[in-house]
C-alpha cells in the first residue's frame, strides 16, 4: 500500500518536471510549444552520452544536462521560435509538431531506434525499508530533485524580481516594455528554463519511462493532460495535478489492472468537468 | 534489348546446369521466360519498427549475394517500398506493386496489421506473399500467402507445456496489451494449465505507459514460481531493468518470455539485467550449427550487425522462393509457385523446416534458451528443443 503510493508520488513528480516547462510557455506566453517533449528526449541522450560515453558521473551530469538543455532552448527560442511568437496558435501548433517529427527523425539517424539506458551507479540500485515501505533509492532521488525544483520555481515565480517582470510581461507586454521591462530578454530565460526542466526530467526519466526516438510523441498525451488538469500559469497548478495523476495512475493499475489504462483519463474527465480551467488557474 | 535477353539466356543455363545436380533442379531449368522476376518488397524501413525492416531487407540482400540474382533463368529484381508499419500504406504500396509496376510475388510484412491489410491484395491478383507477421490467422485470409517465419501459439503453448513439465507450479503473466501479446498470453495460458499449472494472474500493460512498477509491485506480492512475459523487446528491457531495480531477480521469481522480447536485435543493447532470461523461440543467432555460423558471421561482415529472426526469416523466404522458381522451371504463375512451395523441406539456418503443405506454415522446432554472456557479448545459448511443432491454433 505504502509502496504504491511511493512509486506514485515518483511517477507524478517526474511527470511535474517534465509538463511544468509547457505549463509555464503555455500560460505564461502564451506560446503553445507541442516540441517540448524533444527536449526532454535530448536531455535524456545527453545523459546517455555524458554518463555511457565519456564517463561523466551521474550526480555530475545532471546540472550539466539542465545547463545545456536550457542553452539549447533558449538558441532554439532565438532562432526559430522568435518567428511564432506572434502568430496564430494553429500555426503554433503546425510549427512545433513539424519541429517533432525533425527531432524524431534526427535522434532515429544518429543514435539509432533502439531502447537506450544511463547507466547508474550502484549506490541508486539499491532498496530499503522505511516505515514498512519498501524504497528505491533511485525514485526517492526522484521525489527529491523534483521537489526541489518545484519549490524554487514557485519561489522564483512568487518572490523575486524576475518572477514579478515575467507576470509583468505576459499579462501587458506593451505597459510592461513602457516600464522598461526586457521582455524579449525575460521569455528567452523563462523558455531555456522550461527546456532546462524538460531535459533534466528526460535524463532522470529514462530509466523509468524509457528512452527512444518516439519520446516526444509517446509523452506528449502525457503533458498535455497534466497542463489540462493543473492549469497553466501558476506552478502549484501542474505540481497537484502530476501528483494527483501520477498516484492515480500506479494504484489504478495495482488495484484494477484491467482498467488501469484509464484511470488517468477518467481523473482528467472528472477535472475537466468540474473546473473546465484547470484545478488552480483563474477561471477567465 | 537483345543483348540483355541474350545475358539472361546465358546466366539462366549456366545456372541450369549448375542446379541440375541439385534435386528439384533436375529439369534443366529453360530460359522460356526471360523478363526479370519482380519482387515487390514492402517493409517498414523507417518509424519505430525499422529494425523488423532492415533485418528483412538485409536478410534478402545476403541470400541474393551468396546464390545469385538469377534464377531459372529469371533476373530476381527487388521492388523495395517503405510503408512506415503503417497498414493503409502497406495496402497502397502494395496495390501499386501489383498494378503499376506488375510484381510477380509479394515479400515482406513483418507485423500482424500490414500483413491482413495487404491480403486481399495477394488473393485477387493471386500473386505470392511472403510474409513474416506472427498472428495465426493470417494464412487463413489469402490462399497465396506463404509464412516463413513463426506462429505465436506455435511458440507460446510449446512454452507452456515446457514450464509445466519443469514442476514451475505458479506463473503471473505480464504482456503488453495488444494483438500479440494477447495471443501469447492466451495460448501459454492454455497449455500451461492443460499440463497442470496454475495462472495467478493476468496482467495486460498498456502499451504508451511503460512504468512497470504497479505491475511489478503486484507480481512481488503474489510471489509466483516464475513470470511468463511478452513484451515489444525495447519495452522488455524497461521491464527488466525495473525487475532488478525491485530487488525481484534475488527473489528468486524466474522470467520466462516469448523469444521476442530477447530479440537477437537488441540484445546486447539491454544490458546485464537479462543474464538468466529464459525464452522459447524458433531461431537463436547462436544456434551451433555449420550453417548458421557462417551465416552469422558473413551477415555481420555484410551489414555490421548481429542477425535476429527478422533477417533468419526473410533469408528462408528467398530460399523457398528460389527452389520454387526452379521447380516451376522460371514460371511466375502465382499458382503454380505457391504449390511448389507447399511441402517444401529444407536445412534453414535454424534447423531442419518444412513448409505444411494445408496450413503454408513452417513445421519447425522450438527451442528453450537462456541469456548468457560469452566473449563479452549477450547471447541466447539453446539447452533444449522441441521437435517439429506445427501451428496449434490451426490443428483441427
Amino acid at each position: 500500500m505504502m509502496t504504491i503510493l511511493f512509486d506514485g508520488i515518483a511517477y507524478g513528480m517526474l511527470l511535474f518536471l517534465l509538463g511544468c516547462g509547457l505549463s509555464v510557455t503555455l500560460g505564461l506566453m502564451n506560446l503553445i510549444n507541442l516540441a517540448h517533449g524533444s527536449f526532454a528526449m535530448g536531455g535524456g541522450y545527453l545523459a546517455v552520452i555524458a554518463v555511457n560515453r565519456w564517463g561523466v558521473p551521474f550526480f555530475v551530469s545532471l546540472p550539466l544536462i539542465f545547463v545545456a538543455t536550457a542553452a539549447l532552448g533558449a538558441l532554439l527560442d532565438r532562432t526559430l521560435y522568435v518567428h511564432v511568437y506572434e502568430k496564430s496558435h494553429f500555426d503554433q501548433v503546425m510549427f512545433s509538431i513539424g519541429l517533432v517529427f525533425m527531432s524524431v527523425a534526427l535522434v532515429s539517424y544518429f543514435a539509432g531506434h533502439e531502447q537506450v539506458f544511463v547507466d547508474l551507479p550502484a549506490s541508486l540500485r539499491e532498496r530499503f525499508d522505511l516505515f514498512g515501505m519498501q524504497i528505491g533509492a533511485y525514485r526517492l532521488l526522484i521525489i527529491l530533485v523534483c521537489g526541489a525544483m518545484a519549490v524554487a520555481l514557485h519561489m522564483m515565480l512568487k518572490k523575486t524580481r524576475f518572477g514579478s517582470q515575467l507576470r509583468a510581461s505576459v499579462d501587458d507586454r506593451r505597459v510592461a516594455e513602457g516600464l522598461g521591462i526586457r521582455v524579449r530578454l525575460i521569455f528567452v530565460v523563462a523558455f531555456a528554463i522550461g527546456s532546462g526542466l524538460a531535459g533534466l526530467g528526460g535524463a532522470l526519466g529514462a530509466e523509468i519511462l524509457g528512452l527512444d526516438p518516439s519520446f516526444p510523441l509517446k509523452y506528449m498525451v502525457y503533458f498535455l493532460i497534466v497542463v489540462a488538469v493543473g492549469g497553466t500559469g501558476t506552478i502549484t497548478g501542474p505540481f497537484v495535478a502530476s501528483l494527483l495523476l501520477g498516484v492515480a495512475d500506479v494504484a489504478g493499475k495495482y488495484y484494477v489492472p484491467a482498467a488501469g489504462a484509464f484511470i488517468i483519463y477518467v481523473v482528467m474527465l472528472l477535472t475537466l468537468v468540474l473546473r473546465p480551467q484547470g484545478l488552480f488557474a483563474r477561471a477567465r | 534489348m537483345r543483348n540483355i535477353t541474350r545475358a539472361g539466356v546465358a546466366l539462366g543455363a549456366a545456372l541450369g546446369a549448375a542446379a541440375a545436380v541439385l534435386p528439384g533442379g533436375a529439369a534443366l531449368s529453360q530460359a522460356q521466360d526471360a523478363k526479370p522476376f519482380k519482387l515487390g518488397v514492402v517493409l517498414p524501413m523507417t518509424g519505430p519498427f525499422q529494425s523488423h525492416g532492415k533485418q528483412i531487407h538485409a536478410g534478402m540482400q545476403l541470400y541474393i549475394q551468396q546464390n545469385g540474382d538469377t534464377v531459372a533463368g529469371r533476373k530476381i529484381e527487388l521492388l523495395l517500398r517503405d510503408d512506415a508499419g503503417v497498414a493503409d500504406q502497406t495496402r497502397r504500396l502494395s496495390q501499386e506493386a501489383v498494378v503499376r509496376d506488375k510484381v510477380d510475388a509479394l515479400f515482406g510484412y513483418g507485423l500482424t496489421p500490414l500483413a491482413m491489410a495487404a491480403a486481399p491484395i495477394s488473393a485477387q491478383a493471386k500473386v505470392p506473399q511472403i510474409i513474416y507477421a506472427a498472428t495465426s490467422s493470417i494464412t487463413e485470409k489469402s490462399p497465396y500467402i506463404v509464412r516463413t517465419s513463426h506462429t505465436l501459439p506455435q511458440v507460446a503453448s510449446v512454452l507452456g507445456q515446457w514450464a509445466a513439465k519443469q514442476g514451475v507450479k505458479t506463473f503471473v503473466s505480464l504482456v503488453s496489451d495488444y494483438g500479440p501479446g494477447i495471443d501469447s498470453e492466451t495460448w501459454f495460458v492454455k497449455d500451461y494449465e492443460a499440463n497442470g499449472g496454475k495462472v495467478l494472474d493476468k496482467l495486460r500493460v498498456p502499451l504508451a505507459s511503460p512504468d512497470f512498477a504497479p505491475f511489478l509491485q503486484r507480481i512481488a506480492d503474489l510471489k509466483p514460481d516464475a513470470i511468463f512475459s511478452f513484451l515489444p523487446s525495447g519495452v522488455g528491457a524497461i521491464m527488466m531493468r525495473q525487475f532488478v531495480e525491485r530487488g525481484l531477480d534475488k527473489s528468486g521469481i524466474r522470467v520466462i518470455v516469448m523469444g521476442d522480447v530477447v530479440n537477437d536485435d537488441s540484445l546486447n543493447s539491454m544490458g546485464d539485467v537479462v543474464l538468466g532470461v529464459t525464452s522459447a523461440a524458433v531461431y537463436s543467432a547462436a544456434h551451433p550449427s555449420p550453417k548458421n555460423k557462417a551465416f552469422v558471421a558473413s551477415f555481420e561482415k555484410a551489414f555490421n550487425m548481429r542477425p535476429d529472426f527478422m533477417a533468419a526469416f526473410a533469408f528462408d523466404g528467398m530460399h523457398a522462393l528460389y527452389e520454387a522458381l526452379k521447380k516451376t522451371n522460371g514460371s511466375s504463375d502465382g499458382t503454380k509457385l505457391v504449390e511448389a512451395m507447399k511441402g517444401m523441406s529444407w536445412e534453414s539456418v535454424r534447423g531442419p523446416v518444412t513448409i505444411d503443405p494445408d496450413t503454408r506454415d513452417l513445421i519447425q522446432d522450438v527451442y528453450m534458451r537462456k541469456v548468457e554472456k560469452r566473449d563479452g557479448q549477450l547471447w541466447n545459448i539453446e539447452f533444449d528443443k522441441i521437435p517439429a511443432v506445427k501451428d496449434p491454433a490451426k490443428q483441427k
